[in-house]
């Protein structure tokens, strides 16, 4: 008999998370009333964030196979296949809610968490990333946001010693109340050592290794699958408190018992803890696990089973040992000063039982505990369509320059040094390419393969229109992946929507997946793992929707890869791509305009597919000297950021005739790079026509200004100075 | 050249500066363990790494200074063994007692992840012989607690005694103490002992080795430690 106490009330379940409907299949299933800690194991394993309850049914459609999968979605990390033996292991993970109530720690153990994940799968970290969504620059609270983010994800991976070398931060109102941080860890590992969670084997000690267990991060995952209102501030305890060392240790400790063959399965303390990773490593094997929480190491006295359960202290590991190999694990874990407890046995019963001061105080069906989450299929309702915007229809009084140097210090588009400086992008002495360009490249072991990678998304044309924004975000991965002359391999989604209990929110994920399914099928680049974070709402207002696309390439020769920096002075520039002037969702509307408007660019795929493998070629062939994609903001700031990362200008020819000269500056039609060379023009012609892809001479570099046909010149200084004050200014840092 | 590399637990940096060395000297240096006693038999150059020891929670490398092994780094110091230490290596120097002064957090209170330029002030030191006097090099810095400091008194003996051996400079060469980017006294990025065979500094050379991946101003730092090694 499992004790009751207390008792099991409408309101306590409430508080769990759970609806009244969902506490009534717990009631089916386990044929009684369900006892304290087996109401919050069903809590944690049946929240959003952890069952994925409104989302899987449509994540069914993403693409996910390719030749060169190992593993995809469903394990901690996607795995693929990079040649010679090797493989990469990435993931990206939200960590939206605790960052936004406790920035420094919430920022900091999201990317513990997915470097966790990482190596939990017998990879070793080799470069991080993230993307972050800020409020407006003027809320009152975004300052101390930026400030606590960056602060954390500097903080947890410069001790750690992972270089984290990209990614992409943004401004807007609608994250006034809810801004993301994504976090995306990339690994590399022997192709034929990759570890699972999957347990094998009856009666193995199931062993507890790493930090201990405290008071920190209980009911976090379930803070994380609601919606903000008044006193978010209250929730601080559900965030968790990350120790980069304990991490660093366990690292070390983890890859060294994996090389002397000591481990079964293995799956970290992320979400929901304990309960998460021994139901997983259970299920998953067809196997039951029974725990003794005695043995479990706590930091502080006179914990309750149901706060050891859910518990989301940081930096702890649970494993299955192979036979006789208990000895040997716990010598190396003693080494690096972790613990290491034996907490409980896998067993061939198929029940999670949980054992306390000598009583059972659950015992549940192990396999019902995931398989039986609910599943729902939300209604919902497709965002309306928007209509183009004509060009000639709008009132444009601003000179071209006036607006190249508003956009390029715009929140969005200045230089994000002031917070690249603040994370150690050169530990291992990889980077090949720094922050600063289209992905960042970093080499893998001594060469001379190297790995690329980027985080994008625009949730501008998301919100305008979900599918057409799905698609863009996985087209732009791709593009920055090419630019920098990388074979696109695999992405990880990490999708950050509002709550899906309303139709239109609901809407916007299906037709975002919709999107991103169908640009991953068509630039074979498929989904190999991801994570949804939902209900990213305050006062009832949402995100834009978010889908955030981690994607990794690989270079056969490291040195191959080309920047966006101009070269030299007297090179062709070059646009590859055809430009209509979509003005549509642009940066130019938002920023110069204040208008939020009209149909965002569409994605031709084909077009995309294209016009990359032709600049694939060109790079690898040694024909170009530099290379941008062209994204938002257009041709124009494409062109200054090359000129801003060289200090060489350009003059430019005039726009095409019949075309508005602001669209054909600023437009964001997609499938575009710009490219430059020294000399070998005529081949570059040749393959281009060839191929069918259109490119067209645009200007030549040189001088130490950007000359526009008819307008004032524009120096390139004094844009680079506007470029990098906007932020330090803002962090009230000056600019040193 | 035998080289050792301490490894604490939190170092982070021990893979680079083991891989530079490997790539300047054709050797292979030895990691040693913190826990461990002495060092291996015939060692000449002893290095202390970057990293975070023990979480750098206290004071930075005031931990570390008390590890087992630093009873030997100590005597190996003491009959003028070659001893680098490097960002947490340095810090991990002043707090033993090997260098004077301090590090304490950057005067802007952020981490710092940029290409510093340096001038090198002496080359007749074993870690400087392959540079010439005065010249600027370029070594990354990366780190939260550079912002070196020391007494008065302090500060006049090493300046008289010539003991500035790194010192940060502007983009266009000159000394700036106003504008050092870590607030670090009279501009100090590295040290060196009385008897010029213990060096701390901040910035790190072992990330400028590889043309691939930046300047590669920091090879003749381990060209000149080779050097003097191959011929003692």
């Amino acid at each position: 008999m499992i004790p009751n106490e207390p008792k099991i009330t409408p309101e306590l379940v409430a508080e769990h998370g759970l609806k009244p409907d969902e506490y009534e299949r717990i009631l089916q299933l386990i044929g009684r009333e369900p006892s304290l800690t087996e109401l919050g194991i069903f809590s944690a394993m049946w929240n959003e964030h952890c069952s994925y309850k409104s989302s899987r049914l449509h994540l069914r459609g993403l693409p996910t196979k390719a030749p060169w999968v190992i593993q995809g979605p469903g394990e901690n990390a996607g795995v693929i296949d990079i040649g010679d033996g090797l493989a990469a292991v990435f993931k990206m993970e939200s960590h939206n809610h605790p960052s936004y109530i406790e920035p420094y720690q919430g920022a900091g153990t999201g990317v513990g968490g997915i470097l966790r994940d990482v190596f939990t799968m017998g990879a070793r970290p080799i470069a991080a990333l993230n993307a972050l969504r800020f409020g407006d620059p003027t809320h009152p609270r975004t300052r101390h946001l930026v400030g606590g983010v960056v602060a954390g994800i500097g903080g947890y991976g410069n001790s750690f010693g992972v270089p984290t070398v990209g990614g992409l931060v943004g401004f807007h109102t609608r994250y006034d109340g809810n801004c993301l941080v994504n976090a995306m860890a990339v690994g590399l590992a022997e192709a034929d050592k990759i570890f699972y969670a999957k347990a094998t084997g009856v009666g193995l000690p199931v062993v507890y290794l790493g930090s201990k267990t405290g008071r920190d991060g209980i009911h976090g995952a379930t803070m994380a699958s609601a919606e903000f209102g008044e006193g978010a501030e209250e929730k601080r305890p559900t965030v968790q408190v990350g120790d980069p060392f304990a991490e660093k240790l366990l690292l070390e400790a983890c890859l060294e018992i994996m090389e002397a063959g000591c481990v079964v399965a293995i799956q970290d303390m992320g979400a929901a803890g304990l309960t998460c990773s021994a139901v997983e490593m259970g299920a998953k094997g067809d196997l039951g696990i029974e725990l003794n929480l005695d043995n479990v190491p706590c930091r502080e006295e006179g914990m309750s089973a149901y706060e050891m359960m859910l518990s989301e202290s940081q930096e702890r590991m649970l494993m299955v040992i192979a036979p006789g190999k208990e000895e040997q694990a716990e010598a190396i874990f003693r080494k690096w000063g972790l613990d290491f407890a034996i907490v409980g046995y896998t067993t061939d019963t198929l029940r999670f039982v949980i054992k306390h001061k000598g009583e059972v105080v659950a015992d549940l069906p192990i396999k019902e505990l995931g398989d039986e989450a609910p599943l729902y299929d939300r209604p919902w309702v497709e965002t309306p369509k928007k209509a183009p915007i004509d060009p000639a229809t709008l009132d444009i009084t601003h000179t071209v320059p006036g607006i190249l140097e508003r956009l390029i210090a715009s929140p969005d588009f200045a230089s994000k040094r002031w917070i690249w400086e603040q994370y150690d992008h050169l530990i291992l002495n990889n980077t090949v390419q720094r922050p600063g360009g289209d992905a960042a490249v970093v080499r893998v072991k001594n060469g001379p393969k190297g790995l690329a990678m980027t985080t994008d998304v625009t949730p501008r044309y998301c919100e305008a229109d979900p599918f057409e924004g799905g698609k863009q975000a996985v087209a732009e991965a791709w593009r920055n992946l090419v630019a920098v002359g990388a074979r696109p391999l695999a992405l990880t989604d990490n999708l950050n929507f509002g709550n899906p209990e309303k139709p239109e929110i609901m809407g916007q994920l299906v037709g975002c997946l919709k999107g991103i399914s169908e640009a991953a099928r068509a630039l074979d680049f498929p989904v190999v793992s991801g994570n949804v974070s939902l209900y990213n709402e305050t006062f009832g207002r949402a995100i834009l929707p978010t889908p955030t696309i981690g994607g990794i390439g690989v270079l056969d020769d490291v040195a191959a890869s080309v920047g966006i920096a101009f070269e030299d002075s007297g090179e062709t520039i070059l646009l590859v791509g055809e430009t209509k002037g979509w003005l549509g969702q642009s940066a130019f509307l938002s920023e110069i305009l204040d208008r939020e408007e009209g149909a965002p660019p569409p994605v031709d795929l084909a077009a995309e597919r294209r016009n990359g493998d032709f600049v694939r070629g060109l790079i690898k062939d040694g024909l170009v000297a530099a290379v941008h994609d062209v994204s938002d903001g257009g041709l124009l700031v494409a062109v200054a950021e090359m000129a801003l990362a060289s200090g060489i200008g350009a003059t430019l020819t005039a726009p095409p005739a019949g075309m508005v000269p602001v669209a054909w500056w600023f437009g964001e039609d997609q499938a575009r790079y710009i490219i430059t060379c020294a000399s070998g023009k005529g081949a570059i012609l040749k393959r281009a026509e060839a191929a069918g892809v259109p490119l067209t001479k645009i200007g030549v570099t040189g001088g130490d200004r950007l000359n526009l046909p008819g307008e004032r010149p524009i120096m390139v200084d004094a844009l680079r100075e506007r470029h990098e004050a906007w932020l330090p200014i803002y962090m009230g840092a000056g600019l040193m | 050249m035998k080289a050792a590399v301490i490894v604490f637990p939190g170092s982070n940096r021990e893979g680079d500066v083991a891989r530079a060395l490997e790539l300047v000297s054709g050797s292979r240096p030895t990691l040693v363990w913190h826990a461990d006693t002495a060092l291996p038999a015939g060692t000449d150059l002893v290095v202390l790494p970057g990293g975070f020891s023990y979480g750098d929670y206290l004071r930075c490398g005031a931990i570390a200074a008390r590890a087992t092994i630093m009873e030997a780094v100590r005597a190996h110091a003491a009959r003028g063994g070659l001893v680098l230490g490097i960002c947490n290596g340095f810090q991990i120097l002043c707090e033993s007692g090997l260098l004077p002064g301090v590090l304490v957090r950057n005067a802007r209170l952020r981490f710092i992840c940029r290409e510093a330029r340096l001038r090198v002030e002496r080359i007749d030191t074993p870690y400087t012989r392959k540079y010439a006097k005065g010249s600027i090099v370029r070594f990354p810095v990366a780190h939260g607690e550079g912002n070196y400091t020391a007494d008065a008194e302090t500060l006049k003996r090493l300046e008289g005694e010539g003991r500035v051996v790194f010192r940060y400079v502007t983009t266009s060469g000159q000394r700036d103490d106003e504008q050092v980017l870590n607030g670090a006294a009279n501009s100090i990025a590295g040290i060196v002992s009385e008897k010029l065979n213990v060096l701390g500094l901040m910035p790190h050379p072992e990330n400028h080795v590889d043309p691939l991946i930046g300047p590669t101003d920091g090879r003749a730092l381990f060209e000149s430690l080779a050097g003097v090694l191959e011929r003692a």
